[in-house]
């Protein structure tokens, strides 16, 4: 999130494509296990409805995730990637969590480079017990993608594949 | 060649009324690799589990994918059936449709249809990957460390020790004892809090099993479950306690005087002292802050009154080294330092204190022989005003927490306050009165018959001297109105918050803790005792605030979790583990940094077969690796990987849709 403020390098992708009527975006999330896996899970005991257009990933936490991860889901489906770990302190694995922000951090700037737009991949903390944020932040990410269109139709115009 | 079972679970209607399960099935049944899929109302029960270990013979299945509930809620269930029908537990695969589908897209069926068909899919690719893994076994430590000798510590370490298992008790400060030895008569029954606890401190001095370290502090814990190594910093306490008679003729002598922290401030104690007359272990120290001698070499009075000749001014601070297999954290609480009220004019007006210092004035042991007194004049006060909630509930002050305590222990202090001073009346503001316990209730109906306390439901919104008087306006929100109380004393029953060495200690124990400062229990309701680091467990109020009722109770339960814990000579622990593959390891040790448990360790392998040059690769210790797949990121190599959550396994999920 801290990433929007940043923004060093303009991303040629605009949201001007237009969708075909029946393109559902996908949004791969990819979650820790002891807090935003959790919160994901309080979101449904909470009964908190939100689109249906993500598919979690469970990992152990967020500094498992390897840019490879982000990269493949924009290679092959997905829309949207949205990465979440603990709050910053919270760390299950005690700072686990700090080394995925620079790591998203560097990756998110590197994917504007080549050209995608910021929105496309997300980063939030979400707790065990945010149900509810875990929603909006799912909304949100939608939302954004589904503003900025099929990505398959942006590689098609620029990268011609 | 991959044989995946698919079983779809209806979750009685919990899944079924919002995820279309047959067309689930149906799609399960398209993917290449599965080779039997099925649905049932409930696929956790007995018939279900059933379902799958004959699937697993009938169709010689190599990994399961279970369509259900969360894999927090029913993995360990479902892994037990593949054990049970012979198979490799963690061959299994949870694709969650409850929480991630049918709970959260209720007004969407086809939505959650197609996503349940997805999270379907990714569970098989990712299945396909599984390997078979084995749970670990590491030997154990049969010692357990107390941090902290409050009533919590004293508890665990008192029933772990029955057991026969050795405990060695730190306590920071010179006696143990903790907050609870300040405290006069407990609620709800006024026992006298010292007459029921200096047993117990007796009893924990005694104990065979038990090593008490008074003052002293836990530096440094490396290792893992069963397998803690502490070390421990005895503080110099210039007394050679071995020779020591706990007499007190150096604390008579003793020329300097410092503000008495057992009795909050307000009176003093000597530069030698011990804490209180019931001290356990009835020894002095010497406060090196403090004494004259330590700072200026002048002075020595203590060694020359002390016949033993037990003063030791040369004494340093120690380092004892202690293996142990488990911790019980009990660090116990504080109070909250109200100076942020400055409408109340705390810190500007003497006869404002908090509810301790009144605890410590009434109690017979106390500094003023158990009348309460003001602190300007040192008159007896006639009119005192409690005020509740000073801090708590107050979300603009920082803390949202109810400190659960100030509601008995204030109907407490305006009983004893008539105990003590019969023409006295105490005037109680209140938020709620929240007594829920065994006998709570009819004390708190007790405190506003016997001694006729008023109580006022409202805030105050001032407090301002008027003469010698303390004028308390605030709402009586029952009545409607303003009201305003002058007062001899004000209590405040500050929010009860964690000890501010919290942080720093969850730090160096690896737990997590809260953002006041609580330390985090693994699950708040199923594992309240727990701490996400195994084998490390909390008791009493450093998790959050408790009476005392509550920290015993937790306390017995840390020692029923210590003693589980020791009941075998090995324990098991989750084989969701790193390992290197040395091969491909180039030895740049960017691993080695990012562990936060310093699991990793470098070792020295032949260059080649046979060949006498050696290289340097990274090895991993899988009784302290935790598996947070750190190291597998960071790994430029790609040498490392984390069972159960191999690169393979995740690629595999996210290229399946």
């Amino acid at each position: 999130m801290e990433a929007e403020s940043k923004d060093k390098i303009v991303s040629i992708e605009k949201p001007e494509l237009i969708a075909p009527p029946d393109w559902k975006p996908v949004i791969m999330g990819i979650l820790c296990n002891w807090c935003s896996y959790a919160g994901s899970d309080l979101t449904g005991t909470s009964r908190t409805q939100y689109p249906p257009n993500i598919r979690i990933i469970r990992v152990p936490c967020s500094s498992r995730v390897d840019p490879w991860f982000i990269i493949k889901a924009l290679q092959t489906t997905a829309d949207g990637v949205l990465i979440s770990g603990c709050h910053p302190g919270d760390c299950h694995y005690i700072s686990g969590n700090y080394y995925a922000r620079r790591r998203f951090l560097v990756t998110k700037e590197l994917l504007k480079m080549v050209g995608f737009h910021g929105h496309r991949v997300q980063f939030s903390w979400v707790s065990a017990a945010e149900g509810a944020k875990f929603a909006q932040v799912v909304k949100k990410v939608t939302d954004d993608v589904v503003k900025l269109g099929p990505l398959h139709l942006y590689k098609k115009e620029n990268f011609n594949r | 060649m991959a044989r995946v079972g698919v079983f779809v679970c209806f979750c009685g209607a919990n899944i079924a009324d919002f995820v279309d399960v047959p067309t689930v099935v149906e799609e399960a049944k398209k993917i290449r690799d599965v080779k039997f899929a099925i649905d049932y109302k409930y696929m956790c029960s007995d018939p279900g589990q059933q379902m799958i270990r004959d699937a697993i013979v009938q169709h010689r299945l190599t990994s399961i994918v279970v369509a259900a509930c969360s894999p927090r809620m029913h993995e360990k269930t479902f892994r037990k059936a593949l054990s049970d029908a012979g198979m490799n537990p963690y061959l299994l695969e949870c694709a969650n449709i409850r929480e991630h589908s049918s709970w959260v897209h209720q007004k969407d069926k086809k939505g959650a249809t197609d996503k349940a068909g997805d999270l379907v899919r990714m569970a098989v690719a990712k299945s396909i990957a599984n390997e078979q893994l084995h749970e670990i076994s590491v030997p154990v430590t049969k010692r357990a460390l107390v941090i902290g000798g409050g009533i919590a510590g004293i508890q665990a370490a008192l029933d772990i020790a029955d057991a026969r298992i050795p405990v060695t008790l730190v306590e920071r400060s010179p006696s143990i004892g903790g907050r609870m030895s300040q405290l006069d008569e407990t609620f709800p029954t006024l026992d006298c809090s010292q007459c029921i606890l200096t047993p117990k401190m007796v009893d924990v001095a005694s104990h065979p099993y038990i090593e008490l370290i008074p003052y002293s502090e836990v530096i440094e814990l490396d290792g893992y479950v069963g397998n803690y190594k502490a070390k421990i910093r005895k503080k110099a306490s210039y007394v050679n306690f071995k020779t020591c008679t706990g007499c007190g003729a150096c604390s008579q002598k003793c020329p300097v005087k410092v503000p008495n922290e057992y009795n909050m401030g307000i009176d003093k104690r000597k530069a030698i002292y011990t804490p209180f007359p019931q001290a356990v272990p009835n020894k002095p120290v010497i406060d090196a802050e403090h004494c004259t001698y330590l700072l200026k070499g002048k002075c020595g009075i203590c060694a020359k009154v002390c016949e033993k000749g037990s003063i030791d001014y040369k004494m340093v601070d120690e380092v004892i080294e202690r293996e142990i297999g488990a911790v019980v954290v009990a660090t116990g609480y504080d109070l909250w330092d109200a100076t942020p009220y400055e409408e109340y004019g705390v810190g500007r007006y003497k006869d404002i204190i908090n509810s301790l210092e009144f605890e410590r004035m009434v109690s017979a042991n106390g500094p003023t022989g158990g009348v309460p007194v003001r602190p300007s004049d040192g008159k007896v006060p006639k009119t005192v005003v409690f005020i509740k909630c000073v801090g708590s509930r107050d979300k603009a002050k920082g803390i949202e927490f109810c400190s659960k305590i100030c509601c008995m222990y204030t109907a407490k202090h305006a009983i004893l306050l008539h105990h003590k001073v019969h023409d006295s009346r105490a005037y109680i503001f209140y938020m709620d009165i929240r007594a829920a316990g065994k006998g709570y209730e009819e004390f708190v109906n007790r405190a506003q018959v016997e001694t006729g306390a008023v109580y006022l439901r409202g805030r105050v919104s001032k407090i301002y001297q008027k003469g010698d008087k303390l004028m308390v306006r605030g709402e009586d929100g029952q009545l409607g109105q303003e009201v305003e109380v002058e007062a001899d004393l004000v209590v405040l029953a500050t929010a009860v918050i964690p000890d501010k060495g919290n942080p720093a200690l969850a730090r160096l124990l690896g737990i997590s803790y809260d953002k006041y400062g609580y330390l985090s229990e693994a699950h708040p309701k199923l594992r309240p005792v727990e701490t996400a680091k195994a084998g490390i467990f909390l008791a009493g109020c450093t998790q959050a605030p408790k009476d005392i009722p509550e920290t015993v109770a937790q306390a017995s339960a840390c020692a029923a979790k210590v003693c589980g814990l020791f009941a075998g000579d090995t324990i098991k622990k989750d084989p969701m583990v790193s390992t290197v593959s040395k091969e491909f390891c180039s030895g740049c040790q960017n691993c080695v940094k990012v562990c936060p448990y310093q699991a990793i360790v470098t070792e020295d392998i032949p260059l080649g077969h046979g060949a006498k040059e050696m290289r340097t690769v990274a090895k991993i210790n899988e009784g302290v690796c935790q598996g947070c797949g750190s190291c597998v990121a960071i790994c430029r190599s790609m040498a490392i990987n984390l069972a159960g959550f191999t690169d393979p396994q995740i690629i595999n999920e996210i290229v399946a849709i």
